[in-house]
């Protein structure tokens, strides 16, 4: 398609036309970019997580206020913690019509897992939606109350301590393997399926503690069923005002998800400005700020383009040495 | 062929595919027990498939025993016919899909249709030409329009975009 | 008592608003039609919800929403009797009965049963889902890993009695289905397994429905193609009125297997993980174990529509309990309703029942009446389903291909998975004809996930000490159970053998 429209203009120069008019008609496409078929809206994790709720969200949001002339339309490819999804998109470089909705395995996939071959800093950046956040829950029934209390008990348990996450590999196991790294413990590391069953296995006292999002685990602790000892960000937020930061408390893990919207390598740059002005839209949208607000996400800061570009850059340098850190078998098992 | 050799050939290929499978589940997995954690991730496609072949080396067991009536039916797996009319419809259904790749699917199952109902069902021109132009419309809108699943277009796609000015 | 009958009665009337009616009839349409499409499912239809969600109070849109979903259940057994293909995992067991029935040319037998057993297990379910909601709920919360897998034991075992006549050939499409179900992305160790020949496309992993449509689609297409050489297949169809009601009041002779298969599909819907699969599976299984005459099951046994069909239309009523009350997506559908829900600005979690009571009691009182009136809408329609048999196969076959070839598509859209489709219906085709079962192998992909991953979570949580499974008293009780069910069919025909001795 571009292809051909580059021949137009050839066609056009040839046919005599002054140089200043063809820039001034490239111009004026740029500015009148549009999306002309429906906007394939990858989500790089199943259908009900939290990467699958923003991404409906926002389907809904730019549906709502009529922002796009054709339809975003979600698809979900979890497989392979989002390897199927970075390879779908590697392999649509210079598609103005895919974007993806990461989460940290944008960075974490391609480490652990080498020969997918994907090199995330190639995709083209739009913009940071929000930042997740995540906490230490325990049962509210647990005598536990505060971090050393915790980390006293589970050495006193040992191996059987049961952490229940989303899976090997994913954001809550790195957390898990800093915290086993910084505590000096072992614990054991049960995947399910998804944050919410994670929250929901915690709360029916089938495991010991979990690393859960605020979404997921927000509604039970409103409700009194379990209880936040630590958070891990770089300062109180404003629903947990009375839970300390991990760093605080003189330990130095802090750990963020990213909620980003990227296209594949090799978008056009029209395609890609018209992309950050829309979200951009509904990142200032009142909507979107309430979400956030009431999912615990921090969405104080837009990082769009190119910033995202150099965030992506160093949360890619970060990762590796985090994994370096713990070892990759501490995250993936057997 | 005769349907016992058909039996025996396929107990060779699945055993053949089982084997497969069991090479592949060694790739990087653990197909051991892990003291203190349970099966490894290999354990699962490992031994099921090792119970796989067993199984086909059970029916190839008993193929030379004979005690199935297909290691003894002497009869033709496939008639002459038969293997006409699924072969035929096999080989239009991949070229179905193949095409799919290059020309989309609404334009592809045209021509599907019209192959199948013209050439095979022996339906009238009518007819067919009726149900090979209702099928890819009536699915566009209900998908594209209705239920928001673009279907493959592949190159065709610019010819569409007309029409999602008009549904969208 | 009347803490719960006022809101109720208020919640029902909430639906007969106009408005809110003129979206229940609607729903319930576009659910059947969506829901008879194979491949696509309710999930599917909610896409029509999304922008109707910005034009109407939120109850409104859920009790669309909860039309749609009704509708789509109830299409699910209209493309398992009239096609042959399970529209979703869900309408599996009704293709083992619906379809023989529909050849036999009773597809108007098999659907009225269908839509009345699907009533009555609709209706029982909501029932207790209101007077129970929370403290089921609460048990729910008690089923953990350990449990899940005895339950899936459990599943297996009830179909001891489905097997083909050559016993190695069943054991292999078992073995298959199940190492189908391992290809993908292992959630415990985090690792891919069995990507073959590196294809992106199997890192989602094997689909249910591309083996289903592949086996039942494509494969039961060139079968049935074989055999009639393009000739129409059901000659007599009769629907009129009166043999309506006759097949209605046929229901009587099954209504104790309705009722057990209401109750099963809701107590197993409801335990998260589960779902509306394995409680019609379970639910087809006891029918056909304790039936006077089992053989018949799989021939076009009526009942073996009613079974599975009560079990899942109450299970995904029962399925709708995790998701309100604990926030937790018991199935894709409820995920996508709970994404909804947020752009509401509703919260589902333990405190909607007491925050937002008029928007629960607005999905409920919506259940009862979705319901009544899909039923209704689908009696109506099933004339117009068993034409399609009477057309030319020459003209029905190509048309389900295609129906098919885009129903593999729709889910993961994705080209892989339709030609994974069309080689699992060839294969499938040559192994029907050479006596592999091939039912089991689609049991087994749709259970084993959930299988391995019980297993291996349960002896995590245990440090790999098999005692688990026996130490926690309901998933003890569960294996008693598997165990006594799997002796059964042998026990009853020993005891049958030595009567005849005598």
């Amino acid at each position: 398609m571009k292809d051909s429209r580059r021949n137009v203009l050839k066609i056009g120069l040839a046919a005599g036309l002054g140089l200043a008019v063809s820039v001034g008609m490239v111009g004026n496409a740029a500015a009148q970019w549009e999306p002309k078929k429906p906007v394939e809206f990858i989500i790089m994790a199943g259908t009900g997580g939290g990467a699958d709720q923003i991404a409906r969200l926002l389907q809904g949001l730019i549906e709502k206020k009529n922002l796009s002339p054709r339809p975003f339309i979600p698809i979900n490819k979890p497989g392979g913690s989002g390897a199927e999804a970075l390879r779908y998109l590697q392999d649509k470089a210079g598609d103005d019509h895919t974007l993806l909705v990461t989460l940290n395995s944008f960075y974490t996939t391609p480490i652990i897992q080498k020969d997918i071959g994907v090199d995330p800093s190639k995709f083209t950046p739009i913009g940071r939606m929000a930042l997740d956040t995540f906490l230490l829950w325990v049962h509210s029934d647990s005598d536990i109350k505060d971090l050393d209390g915790y980390v006293a008990k589970v050495k006193g348990t040992g191996q059987s301590w049961k952490v229940g996450g989303t899976g090997s590999g994913q954001e809550d196991s790195i957390l898990t393997a800093m915290m086993e790294k910084e505590f000096d413990y072992k614990v054991t590391y049960i995947p399910f399926p998804g944050g919410g069953t994670v929250a929901k296995n915690l709360i029916g006292k089938q495991i010991d503690s979990t690393v859960n999002n605020p979404a997921e685990q927000g509604e039970f602790y409103r409700a009194g069923q379990s209880r936040p000892i630590v958070q891990f960000t770089g300062e109180r937020m404003a629903a947990y005002k009375d839970v300390p930061t991990a760093k605080e408390l003189g330990h130095d893990i802090e750990y963020y998800m990213q909620r980003s919207i990227n296209g594949p390598p090799g978008m056009s740059k029209e395609a890609q400005d018209w992309y950050i002005n829309l979200f951009s839209t509904l990142y200032q949208s009142e909507e979107w700020q309430k979400f956030c607000v009431d999912d615990g996400l921090d969405c104080t800061e837009w990082v769009a383009g190119g910033d995202l570009a150099s965030f992506h850059a160093a949360q890619l340098t970060r990762h590796q040495e985090l994994i370096a850190a713990v070892g990759a078998e501490a995250i993936t098992g057997q | 062929m005769k349907v016992r050799t058909v039996e025996l050939l396929m107990a060779l290929v699945l055993a053949l595919v089982s084997i497969a499978i069991m090479i592949k589940a060694t790739d990087g997995l653990s197909i051991s027990w892990v003291p203190g954690k349970g099966p490894g991730s290999g354990v699962w496609p490992f031994w099921l498939s090792a119970a796989m072949l067993v199984s086909c080396l059970m029916v190839v067991y008993q193929w030379f025993r004979g005690t199935t009536p297909e290691s003894r039916s002497d009869e033709l797996f496939m008639t002459p016919e038969t293997v006409r009319i699924i072969g035929i419809t096999v080989a239009a259904l991949f070229l179905l899909l193949l095409a799919t790749h290059v020309i989309g699917l609404y334009f592809s199952m045209m021509l599907f249709l019209i192959f199948y109902l013209r050439v095979m069902g022996r339906h009238t021109w009518l007819l067919t030409l009726v149900l090979s132009l209702a099928t890819p419309i009536f699915l566009f809108f209900f998908f594209e329009g209705a239920l928001v699943i673009p279907l493959p277009k592949a190159y065709s796609e610019p010819l569409f975009y007309p029409l999602y000015d008009f549904i969208y | 008592m009347e803490a719960i009958l006022d809101p109720l009665i208020a919640g029902i009337l909430q639906s007969f608003e106009p408005l809110n009616f003129a979206m229940l009839i609607l729903g319930c349409s576009v659910g059947l039609l969506v829901g008879a499409l194979p491949g696509l499912g309710s999930v599917n239809g909610v896409a029509i919800l999304l922008p109707v969600t910005f034009l109407v109070p939120p109850t409104t849109a859920i009790i669309f929403l909860a039309a749609i979903y009704y509708g789509a259940m109830y299409g699910g057994a209209v493309s398992s009797i009239t096609l042959g293909i399970p529209g979703a995992s869900t309408a599996v067991a009704t293709v083992f009965d619906g379809r023989p029935l529909a050849q036999k040319g009773k597809a108007d037998l098999a659907l009225v049963t269908a839509a009345v057993a699907s009533f009555i297990g609709g209706t029982i379910s909501v029932i207790l889902f209101t007077l129970f909601a929370p403290p089921l709920a609460e048990f729910a919360l008690k089923f953990g890993p350990p449990e899940e897998f005895t339950l899936m034991i459990l599943a297996f075992a009830t179909f001891i009695g489905l097997s083909g006549d050559s016993i190695p050939k069943t054991i292999f499409s078992i073995l298959i289905g199940l190492v189908l179900a391992t290809v993908g992305l292992d959630i415990i160790s985090g690792k891919p397994r069995l990507i073959f020949f590196d294809i992106d496309g199997f890192f989602h992993g094997v689909n249910f429905l591309v083996l289903a449509i592949g086996i039942y689609g494509i494969g039961e297409m060139l079968w049935t193609l074989e055999e009639t050489k393009g000739e129409v297949q059901v000659h007599k169809v009769t629907s009129s009125l009166k043999s309506l009601w006759n097949n209605v009041r046929k229901l009587k002779d099954y209504f104790a297997t309705t009722i057990v298969g209401s109750l099963i599909g809701y107590f197993v819907g409801m335990l998260p993980a589960a779902g509306a699969t394995p409680a019609s599976l379970m639910s087809y299984g006891l029918a056909k174990t304790f039936s006077k005459d089992p053989d018949s099951f799989g021939k076009g046994e009526p009942a073996g529509v009613a079974a599975p069909e009560s079990a899942n239309n109450a299970a995904s009523t029962g399925s709708m309990l995790p998701m309100i009350t604990l926030g937790i997506p018991g199935s894709p559908t409820t995920a996508i309703l709970l994404g909804g829900m947020i752009i509401w600005g509703l919260r589902p979690g333990p405190l909607l029942f007491s925050e937002h009571p008029d928007f629960v009691w607005g999905l409920i009182g919506s259940l009862y009446v979705a319901n009544f009136f899909t039923v209704i809408i689908n009696l109506a329609f099933i004339p117009i389903f068993v034409r399609v048999l009477t057309l030319k196969f020459t003209i029905l076959a190509p048309m389900i291909f295609i129906l098919c070839i885009v129903g593999g598509y729709a889910p993961t859209q994705t080209m892989h998975d339709v030609w994974l489709m069309l080689l699992f219906g060839v294969v499938g085709y040559l192994l029907r004809k050479l006596n592999y079962p091939v039912a089991p192998a689609v049991l087994a992909i749709v259970l084993g996930p959930l299988a391995e991953q019980s297993f291996r979570q349960s002896l995590l949580m245990s440090q790999a000490e098999m005692s688990i499974f026996v130490e926690r008293p309901l998933s003890a009780v569960f294996l008693l159970i598997a165990i006594l069910l799997a002796a059964y069919p042998t026990m009853s025909r020993l005891i049958k053998n030595g009567k005849t001795a005598e």
